[in-house]
């Protein structure tokens, strides 16, 4: 019999199945997709925000763990667990070489990403390269290793984990039976529900313009995370956490693909121009802080406007500042050429920007500062880096809601147990984004995703490998692999 | 809700400045224009080579551009493994297929005289058609000198055969050729990827760097030193090891062909050389070189991940490596064979061989090192030059 089961493919699945495993598991681990597509949101991420105490390889400087509490804090805006978040913060410390152990390589910050340099740790290659490097540890080490095998239900007794049940699917023109696969502790790593559509439309609902706006979002990531399994244990009556609204949701490229548009094509010229809504009209301030740190929460004010569309609107002035998108922009001499170019109301379109232009008050432009530019007696204002939009070529890019992940999830405690009316189950865990929301309960700081998949999913190995009889004593540093 | 294809797009340069078409690119130039558009807007590549920084540098690409940084590229396929937007994502990225498709045309396009480029187009063809020209030229002169491709033992005097002058001569003739071919190449191929205008001042540190990165093969190293992919996501070392063999091996039968010609013309010291002399010494280990590094390519080659490169290419790259390795082996033989009856043939052979590889050096997979050092000249150049981009903000 199999000790240690996982579900999932990604970041948080790898790290549960590697520790299990090194723990003296025999670890099988389920991903839903196929080989080429493994990995679920893994596969997009970049870094991981790291704590260290000073100055480490790819790390400048020190990034200490109250420090990065605060600024979870201030993001969350108090909606987080400290027990978790501290935990998750301490292990981020002392993670690293164990990840470079099963072959994870760091780089310097990115060419662009410079505000990241001291609190992120950039992977070589990016995520997949990650991925592919946990995937070859596994694979060496004996983890077995199962695509195209989505879980569609779960069997526990009382709050214990019994089995998994899988569909019966065809797998590249190949009928594979239904199945159920037993094993003396499980541990839950499928991602959000972010890639459920119907799940999303309900969450969302229908707004007062009667859009049930949830259907224009776009899913930056898998297509694989639909939250089967997360349903399924809510229903079992699995302590849930979180907001079904919540999520990590950027404003990007409306002609993104509708998964796994990724990186690429994010929208990063909000700040050095405007943004209008299908109506032509402005709706929120563009120049309120950095970029980086507001990047966030323009999904959600896009998600807010009709249509659930967006335009960033800039001129020939802000070419070269910002990071090249993927997909050109709408190019236009005049304001109503561009506004007939992007079907927006003309008329409306170019009277924004007329007073946008009128009211900006040109002080000293300086884009790596919250410098002097801004509005007077515009509403909304914008506060700083306003420059009028008077410079063709003008360009448009149109933009939508893109979902990173779902923040609802199962509740959970430093042992990672999923638990059931308060009592944490003795052999069922839970890591990645289904627990996230523990520690997110809104917001987001870039690479914190990461480091909680990172934290959890070794964690949840290391307990489940306990659960099936295996402890990880035995094994040397101990530090790496400690249990709560 | 539209899905675009970031590459279907018209000819208008995106967020690069003034609204003018730029020039069309062709099939294989386009594609790498497509595909960079999605990594610059990605870049989570930049730690492997000098392909991902050399891109940041630009937010469009012209024709120059690509050839640039076709040939920077080392096809080490590690941005294909990591990339989440290769197949089959519908974005199809595929960055070391893209930029080995450009780069036989940076070869048929810069090759000079121009007219030969097109010896590109079959390369396959073109190789067996010059090793059976060199064969075949090197067995008739053979049969009209001696009368006989077994003239009986002559003691390893090869210049009982060939007059010594006589060949140095040809093969001075042909290498003179395909150097100034390949400079001719390489020269014009530098002036469009650093037009005049652009050129900036040419450092020590650069040309050392450079060096440094051709000597040491430093991108084929993964950026984090354990190499770069074959059959699959795996790193690996031995392609590096394999080409050092190759281009040392072929430094060392250089430097042996050199020195045999100071003992012959500074010194007055006639062929054949003691085994133990420095002209046999480097000329076998340079043949062991050689042998051992094309031997070692061609098994990689034949294991690489079918996704790397372009297929259409094996003739030329395969047809290189088997080249090399018939001029190692049949020197390595005639060595072995010096003394015997067959050393007429064997000569034959191997100065058949050798011949083949002059005439085709400037119109075969050669002249890939070539257009690669100039490029990693470029890109040591270009980094010590401040960025024309502002990124603010970040």
């Amino acid at each position: 019999m199999i000790d240690v089961l996982v579900v999932g493919g990604g970041n948080a699945a790898l790290c549960a199945a590697l520790m299990a495993r090194e723990a003296g598991a025999r670890v099988l681990l389920l991903e839903a997709a196929p080989r080429r597509w493994r990995g679920g949101n893994s596969q997009h991420t970049r870094n991981l925000r790291f704590m260290h105490e000073a100055p480490q390889d790819v790390l400048v400087d020190a990034y200490t763990e109250e420090e990065f509490w605060q600024d979870l804090l201030k993001v969350t805006g108090g909606m987080t667990d400290e027990r978790l978040a501290r935990r998750v913060i301490r292990d981020s410390s002392r993670c690293r070489d164990w990840m470079r152990r099963h072959g994870v390589r760091f780089q310097p910050s990115l060419s662009g990403t410079l505000q990241l340099a001291r609190t992120n740790a950039f992977f070589t290659g990016g995520g997949k390269a990650l991925i592919n490097a946990y995937y070859r540890s596994a694979e060496a080490l004996g983890v077995q290793i199962r695509y195209d095998s989505p879980v569609t239900g779960i069997e526990l007794q009382g709050n214990r984990f019994v089995a998994v049940h899988l569909a019966a699917r065809e797998v590249d023109g190949v009928r594979r039976p239904a199945e159920r696969i037993e094993a003396r502790s499980c541990v839950l790593a499928a991602g959000g529900f972010e890639s459920n559509r119907d799940w999303l439309r309900e969450a969302w609902g229908q707004n007062e313009n009667g859009d049930w706006a949830a259907d224009n979002f776009l899913i930056r990531g898998t297509r694989f995370n639909t939250g089967t399994l997360l349903r399924a244990l809510i229903d079992a009556g699995a302590d849930p956490v979180g907001d079904p609204t919540q999520a990590h949701m950027v404003a990007i490229d409306a002609r993104a693909p509708l998964y796994d548009g990724g990186i690429c094509t994010r929208i990063d010229c909000v700040s050095l121009g405007v943004v209008v809504n299908r109506d032509g009209r402005r709706f929120y301030d563009e120049g309120e802080d950095f970029w980086p740190k507001r990047y966030a929460i323009w999904g959600r004010l896009v998600a807010q406007q009709p249509g659930q569309v967006g335009y960033s609107i800039i001129d020939r002035k802000a070419v070269g500042r910002f990071m090249p998108p993927v997909f050109p922009g709408t190019a236009a001499s005049t304001l109503g050429e561009l506004a007939r170019q992007l079907s927006l109301p003309e008329a409306a379109f170019v009277e924004t920007i007329e007073a946008y232009n009128q009211a900006c008050r040109v002080g000293t432009f300086d884009h790596t500062a919250l410098d002097d530019c801004r509005t007077e007696g515009l509403s909304p204002a914008k506060t700083h880096w306003a420059r009028p939009i008077d410079t063709p070529p003008f360009y448009g890019y149109p933009l939508r809601p893109g979902v990173t992940f779902t923040y609802l999830g199962l509740r959970t405690d430093e042992t990672a147990a999923v638990h059931f009316s308060g009592k944490p189950s003795p052999n069922l865990f839970v890591a990645g984004e289904m627990m996230a929301g523990n520690v997110l309960g809104k917001g987001y700081t870039a690479g914190v995703g990461m480091s909680i998949g990172t934290a959890f999913g070794r964690i949840a190995g290391s307990q489940a490998a306990a659960a099936a009889g295996h402890h990880p004593a035995s094994m040397t540093a101990g530090q790496d692999h400690a249990i709560a | 809700m539209q899905s675009l294809d970031p590459g279907a797009q018209p000819p208008i340069s995106g967020a690069g400045g003034a609204l003018q078409p730029i020039p069309v690119l062709n099939v294989a130039a386009a594609e790498v224009d497509r595909q960079l558009h999605i990594c610059n807007a990605c870049r989570y590549c930049e730690g492997f080579c000098a392909v991902f920084p050399a891109m940041t540098r630009r937010l469009d690409f012209a024709q120059a551009d690509i050839h640039y940084l076709a040939n920077l590229c080392h096809n080490c396929g590690a941005c294909l493994h990591a990339c989440q937007y290769a197949e089959p994502h519908e974005f199809a990225v595929n960055v070391p297929r893209a930029m080995a498709r450009v780069r036989l045309d940076t070869y048929a396009e810069y090759a000079w005289p121009p007219a030969l480029g097109r010896l590109y187009r079959r390369n396959g063809l073109t190789l067996s058609l010059a090793t059976a020209a060199g064969l075949g030229l090197f067995l008739a002169l053979t049969l009209a000198i001696k009368g006989t491709l077994f003239p009986g033992p002559l003691v390893g005097n090869f210049y009982a055969i060939f007059p010594h002058d006589a060949l140095a001569l040809m093969f001075g003739l042909v290498f003179a050729f395909a150097t100034l071919a390949l400079g001719m190449a390489v020269r014009r191929f530098w002036r469009e990827v650093s037009p005049p205008s652009e050129e900036p001042a040419r450092s020590g540190a650069a040309a050392l760097e450079a060096s440094r990165a051709v000597l040491q093969l430093k991108y084929l190293d993964g950026g984090h030193g354990e190499g770069c992919n074959e059959e699959s996501d795996r790193f690996t070392l031995w392609r590096r090891r394999f080409h050092h063999c190759t281009f040392y091996g072929f430094l060392l039968c250089f430097a042996a062909t050199s020195v045999a010609t100071l003992y012959h013309f500074v010194l007055g010291l006639e062929a054949p050389y003691p085994l133990t002399s420095l002209p046999v010494l480097l000329g076998t280990a340079g043949g062991l070189g050689l042998l051992v590094g094309p031997a070692g390519l061609l098994w990689l080659n034949r294991r690489r991940h079918p996704e790397h490169g372009d297929r259409a290419q094996r003739p030329m790259d395969r047809g290189f490596i088997a080249l090399l390795l018939l001029v190692s082996l049949s020197g390595l033989v005639l060595l072995a064979g010096r003394d015997s009856g067959a050393m007429a043939l064997l000569l034959a052979l191997h100065l058949g061989a050798v011949m083949a590889f002059f005439l085709t050096m400037p119109y075969g997979k050669f002249a890939h090192g070539i257009f690669r050092s100039a490029a990693l000249l470029k890109f040591a150049i270009e980094k010590r030059q401040p960025g024309r981009l502002r990124m603010g903000g970040e």
